[in-house]
């Protein structure tokens, strides 16, 4: 019944793509300023009818109707029902149609709100952007349909992977989602504006809303990932170059590039085709990832189960959007004179576009370098963190330093006010990183270097913020996102140095000394869950120095369906740092194995992030307010 | 000028597509099954203890080997250790471990604490040359006959089930 639903949703929904493509192209040829209403209509049914169809989805997941094949693999009818729900998206199938969801969604709000562009270019972007509905529907209806239906029903569903079983990684994919294929809609836009030479500086008033969304988005995306890395995986840290966070990571480098280069755009109406090149590699960035994840050619811990035809489909689909944005662009490509002044701004936006190009090469390199040498040489070999930390970490240095002066530069001027300021800021930076090295702990020069360059970020914006209010021209939003970046730096930095890490093997009863601190473990329960059985043990962390008492609970769970065993991490968080225990058994001994880490100042590198992207939402909500 | 540079940006992705198209009609990494019935491929693992390499060459003399890849940071290591003390009772086996990722005085304080079932022991610090064998997650072994052919690979800690199979295979 559901599946028959479904099913005949996403017919009619390609049905009308098909005619929201024929009545778009056909308005095309009239040469009025008006868009025909049909379109409006069909294109909010279409949303609508999406919508539908996910919910139909949602509702066979809470029912448990397991004569669908996607409900029958991922979940099971003794699972709570937020993990039903986040069951839908956590497979791909269902993931596949959150994508189309906001494809359509974000093609219809394109279309409503960008009123006062020019009817052919607002039209032609609907018209590529139901290309890729289409594109993406057919590949749901004819490989990967979570409609499919089963027959004979089965009676019990096969579960879903217990690590998945995570508030985080419930809306994880749905945020990054927004990110990745909320950069459709500029890609789009790109292509139209291409075709239909429109380059004014409005173009970019028509995109950078939607930049600014996909953006936000996409970082939160990125951080709740990682907030559930630290959480699930189990070895206390947040980062870890796997393919798949890189995959994350590579279209965010392209949108934040564009976001600072629409500003040029839009203030001096430069770098047209540089916005344009940008805005189609974030979608490409963005499939190029999807490819990557679901095809199973690479291997990480994201374990999507790889099948080679819905590789070869995303594939022919990327093919397709490289090749035509590539003919297109050669085909439209006129020659930019810059004429920067040195110290201008410009040039220090395009610094900055320069600094994202080379970290996304890099990461880029080292996520598909390991696929080349496998296809081309036969040669196995993994890029592991030692690479990007030593290629993307002292460069992030001189990042820093541009990012704290490049917003302080006027525009077009050759001109360079407060240099004074600035020494007295870098003085002022080395001198608080020395304090630390004299009170706390001595760290490696690069270490040093990163830490200094952080502060002056730090400082340097704040002094801008500071100055802004007395002359009450504010533009609060940069400041909170620069500012908080240079936490970011910072905090991850000094949680580096500082952080301890112990291994022990322990019994009943037995106490553990180090440093300052001793470990006892207390004792051991068992205990029933719903889903799963649970070895909690209780340990108590000392710090002698303070007096400081925290009970941890780190748990052995054994979970039914599938049969799995996992080890919880226990996790105490406070202003200053994080205690973080895990813990496993020995067989047939009474000792456990326990891993202690004290990581200094991690709640502040979340928050930090948080409050990159507030100052995201509040360029949006005065963007909004503006227009 | 223009052209050639139009040019070599096509062929630039052309080629990165083809490479994807190729790797997807490729066996996956670490699937198990392309690795069974081949030969092993060439390799060359340091000594835990001494400043010599581990060869293919060096598999021929045994009759059987399991080469168990390992960690102390492993928790199902733990769990497959008694498996292998068990193992390394039999004859007609040699037990090789590679110490997979590791901290030396961890993982020899693992064995010190666990026994130690192996006849040799390697290391494999940056887990570079486990890759060979297709090994992601540890614990992972593999069963290799006296003419270097992969009889069998185990993912995940070994059980007595396994056990009993190994006693099989190399009687």
């Amino acid at each position: 019944m559901l599946s028959n639903i479904g099913n005949s949703i996403l017919f009619i929904s390609a049905f009308l793509s098909i005619s929201i493509i024929y009545l778009a192209n056909k308005n095309l040829k009239v040469s009025n300023n008006l868009i025909i209403k049909n379109i409006y209509q069909l294109s909010l049914i279409q949303s609508t009818l999406i919508i539908v169809c996910f919910f139909t989805l949602i509702a066979a997941f809470i029912v448990s109707d397991f004569s669908l094949v996607t409900v029958y693999q991922n979940s099971h009818s003794m699972k709570p029902v937020f993990y039903k729900i986040a069951g839908t998206w956590g497979n791909h199938e269902g993931s596949l149609l959150l994508w189309v969801i906001i494809l359509t969604i974000f093609s219809f709000l394109f279309l409503i709100y960008n009123k006062d562009h020019p009817k052919k270019f607002r039209l032609l972007t609907l018209i590529i952007q139901n290309i890729l509905i289409l594109g993406f529907l057919f590949f749901i209806l004819f490989n990967s349909n979570p409609f499919s239906s089963l027959s004979p029903t089965p009676s019990e569903g096969l579960g879903l992977n217990p690590i998945l079983q995570d508030p985080a990684l419930a809306i994880h994919p749905p945020l990054l989602y927004v990110g990745f294929v909320g950069s459709s809609i500029y890609f789009s836009a790109a292509i139209a504006s291409l075709i239909v030479n429109y380059s004014e500086k409005s173009f970019s008033s028509s995109i950078k809303n939607w930049v600014l969304i996909s953006w936000c988005f996409q970082t939160l995306g990125i951080l709740v990932g990682s907030i559930w890395a630290y959480y699930e995986l189990g070895w206390g840290g947040f980062w870890f170059w796997d393919p798949v966070e890189n995959a994350s990571l590579l279209p965010w480098f392209a949108m934040t590039a564009l976001l600072h280069s629409l500003i040029v755009f839009e203030k001096r109406n430069l770098f047209y085709f540089w916005v344009i090149i940008l805005c189609l590699i974030t979608f490409i960035l963005s499939v190029t990832g999807t490819f990557l994840v679901r095809s199973g050619i690479l291997n990480s811990v994201h374990t999507f189960a790889s099948d080679p035809t819905r590789g070869v489909y995303i594939l022919l689909f990327l093919s397709l959007m490289i090749f035509s944005s590539i003919y297109l662009l050669f085909k439209k490509y006129k020659k930019e004179n810059y004429n920067l002044n040195q110290n201008s701004k410009e040039t220090f936006i395009l610094i900055n576009n320069w600094f994202m190009m080379f970290y996304l090469i890099t990461v880029l390199l080292g996520t598909i370098y390991p696929i080349f040498t496998d296809a081309l040489t036969d040669n196995k070999i993994s890029v592991g963190p030692p690479f990007y930390n030593a290629i993307i970490f002292p460069i992030v240095v001189i990042f820093l330093i541009f990012m704290a002066v490049g917003p302080k530069v006027k525009w077009i001027k050759n001109k360079f006010e407060d240099i004074k300021v600035y020494f007295l800021i870098l003085a002022g930076s080395i001198i608080l990183n020395a304090l630390i090295l004299v009170f706390i702990k001595s760290y490696s020069i690069l270490s040093n270097f990163i830490i200094i360059s952080a502060l002056f970020l730090i400082i340097s914006s704040l002094k801008d913020g500071v100055s802004a209010i007395q002359k009450n021209k504010f533009d609060l939003a940069r400041i909170i996102s620069h500012t908080s970046f240079g936490f970011l730096v910072l905090f991850i930095g000094l949680n580096h140095i500082f952080s301890i890490e112990r291994d022990y093997n322990i019994k009943v009863g037995e106490t553990k000394n180090f440093e300052n601190y001793s470990i006892k473990l207390e004792k051991l329960d068992l205990k029933d869950f719903p889903n799963y059985k649970a070895v909690i043990g209780t340990l108590e962390i000392n710090n002698n120095f303070s007096n400081e008492k925290n009970i941890l609970k780190p748990e052995i769970r054994i979970y039914d369906n599938p049969k799995t065993l996992t080890y919880e991490a226990s996790i105490k968080t406070n202003l200053l740092k994080d205690y973080y225990l895990t813990m496993s058994n020995i067989d047939r001994s009474d000792y456990y194995n326990i891993k202690f880490q004290k990581k200094p100042l991690m709640i502040w590198i979340w928050i930090s992030v948080v409050m990159i992207v507030a100052g995201g939402f509040l360029r949006l909500f005065k963007n909004a307010k503006y227009s | 000028m223009r052209n050639t540079v139009k040019i070599i940006i096509f062929v630039i992705f052309f080629f990165v597509i083809s490479v994807f198209y190729i790797s997807l009609t490729r066996d996956v990494n670490y699937n198990t099954s392309s690795l069974i019935n081949k030969e092993v491929p060439q390799f060359k693992i340091a000594y835990f203890d001494k400043n010599e390499f581990y060869t293919k060459q060096d598999l021929i003399k045994n009759n059987y080997t399991l080469i168990n890849f390992w960690a102390s940071w492993c928790g199902p290591c733990r769990v497959e250790h008694p498996v292998l003390m068990k193992l390394s009772a039999e004859n007609n086996l040699d037990i090789l471990g590679v110490n997979f990722k590791d901290k030396k005085e961890l993982a020899r304080k693992f064995l010190k604490d666990l026994g130690n079932p192996y006849n040799s022991l390697l290391k494999d610090v940056e887990g570079k040359q486990s890759v060979i064998f297709g090994i992601y997650g540890i614990p992972e072994s593999v069963i290799i006959n006296n003419k270097n052919t992969i009889i069998k690979k185990f993912v995940g800690p070994l059980s007595l089930d396994d056990y009993k199979e190994i006693k099989e295979m190399i009687k």
